[in-house]
């Protein structure tokens, strides 16, 4: 068992649900506990996070790019350990601001395969 | 592992106010083994007194969305509230989704409401095997109320029964009818009731089965019965009465204490299982057992002679091996 956790928040303001549920649902399959809080302000991200022990960080970002900066530096305050990695619309400028930040970023057409193989060697599972 | 002392001064950290503490022993306790024996013996003097509420139903009968209102209507009352959501671990890849926080919004980020979603990782009864330990941290840092809500239920898991103080076992109108709510198991644990979605259509039908069934029990086992919307926040004032009332009536008549004794019963008897069983399996995978199946498969021996030879050793070699090293308390798995 890994019992590895991910904690998966959307930061943007759209409904979309799809993404992350998809990427949840894969993430679960492949034997994460993947802890879904929904949409979150960014000290909410961090409260979660440290609550719940989780392992790993996955934001949905759905475009927002200055909310999701906000939420990845609160984390990397608060727990400068834990990696994490996001996916949504992320246009080019704001994925090169975010890695610059230490983040793993899988825009649109990133393949669920490769996004488990990230959760395994964030959480040192490989 | 991290060690007893490591143990000892996270819970030091975590009883002083620390939450990032109280969260990592959580996860101590979910990983169970050595780290997780030590974590039960540094909250031993730690005290705490807390009240511990059950939520159980079915899958979709509005429990996450009821703990979170009545987590909001307990706030009102200016209550801190510690809440342990329970949710299944695949059977296949131990994988789990943990939902229960999305129904929890409203208290993200609240100081005063402490979250953790627990994954059943293959423990039956609804609930998890770390959910008992994680509720005596939070007894030990002081939280006084703490929810626990099971997994989706059917009729047979029932460990929240023996775990929690209240029992809530939340149902819809339209649900079952008076041949449903007669059966043995469930129906039988609650101490309280909780119509939810009562906006429905089929309420009065299922209070009157409710209502028949509870007539037919012993004068002092009548639960009452509650009506809620909890997505809209209708009845809650009337469950939260509800519940300081089983509170006060099971500490008078002494069921309190009773249930708080059946309880170390229980727990007492789930943890020694599992270590006979994790010394069963080491004596099985050994010499012992290797010479059991062998004599076994050659027809040398019958196999109900084979379990109780394995039984015998077990229990000889397990006593010896205590005796030895003298101190039996430091013979862990």
């Amino acid at each position: 068992m890994s019992g590895k956790r991910i904690l998966m928040a959307k930061t943007g303001l759209d409904g979309h649900w799809r993404g992350p549920t998809i990427v949840a649902r894969a993430l679960r399959d492949a034997g994460f506990e993947v802890i879904m809080i929904g949409m979150a302000r960014p000290e909410e991200v961090v409260q979660a996070s440290i609550d719940e022990d989780v392992d790993l960080v996955g934001l949905n970002i759905g475009g927002h790019v200055d909310v999701a900066v906000r939420a990845v530096t609160a984390l990397n305050d608060e727990r400068p350990d834990l990696p994490i990695f996001c996916g949504g619309v992320v246009p080019p400028h704001a994925k090169r601001r975010l890695e610059a930040l230490g983040v793993e970023v899988y825009p649109p057409g990133s393949q669920l395969p490769d996004i488990v193989g990230a959760a395994r060697r964030l959480t040192g599972l490989d | 592992m991290a060690g007893d002392n490591a143990v000892a001064a996270l819970v030091a950290e975590a009883v002083g106010g620390s939450r990032s503490a109280l969260a990592r022993l959580i996860s101590t306790a979910e990983r169970g083994g050595d780290d997780a024996a030590a974590l039960e013996a540094a909250l031993l003097p730690c005290g705490g007194n807390s009240y511990s509420i059950g939520i159980t139903g079915a899958p979709g009968a509005g429990k996450s969305t009821l703990a979170s209102a009545l987590t909001t209507e307990l706030q009102a009352g200016g209550e801190r509230v510690a809440l342990l959501a329970v949710d299944p671990s695949s059977p296949l890849t131990r994988g789990a989704i943990l939902g229960d926080r999305v129904r929890l919004q409203p208290h993200l980020g609240n100081p005063d409401v402490f979250i953790r979603s627990m994954a059943s990782r293959g423990h039956l009864g609804g609930l998890a095997m770390a959910t008992c330990t994680a509720r005596r941290v939070l007894e030990a840092c002081g939280w006084p109320l703490v929810l626990i809500e099971t997994v989706g239920v059917g009729q047979a898991e029932l460990d929240v029964a023996g775990a929690t103080d209240t029992v809530l076992v939340v149902l819809n109108p339209g649900w079952g009818d008076e041949m449903q709510a007669n059966k043995a198991g469930l129906m039988e644990i609650a101490d309280i009731f909780v119509i939810n979605k009562a906006d429905r259509a089929g309420l009065e039908a299922t209070r009157r089965d409710l209502e028949a069934a509870i007539a037919a029990n012993a004068p002092e086992r009548r639960p009452a019965i509650v009506e809620t919307v909890a997505t809209e926040g209708t009845g809650l004032d009337a469950l939260r009465a509800a519940i300081a009332a089983h509170r006060e009536q099971a500490k008078a008549s002494g069921e309190l204490e009773r249930r708080r004794r059946v309880r170390a019963v229980t727990e007492l008897r789930d943890l020694a299982r599992a270590r006979l069983e994790l010394a069963l399996e080491g004596q099985l995978a050994g010499p012992a057992g290797e010479a059991l199946a062998g004599a076994v498969t050659r027809r040398e021996l019958d196999i109900d002679s084979a379990a109780r030879r394995l039984v015998a050793d077990l229990l000889n070699s397990d006593s010896q091996r205590g005796a030895s090293r003298g101190d039996p308390e430091q013979d862990t798995p």
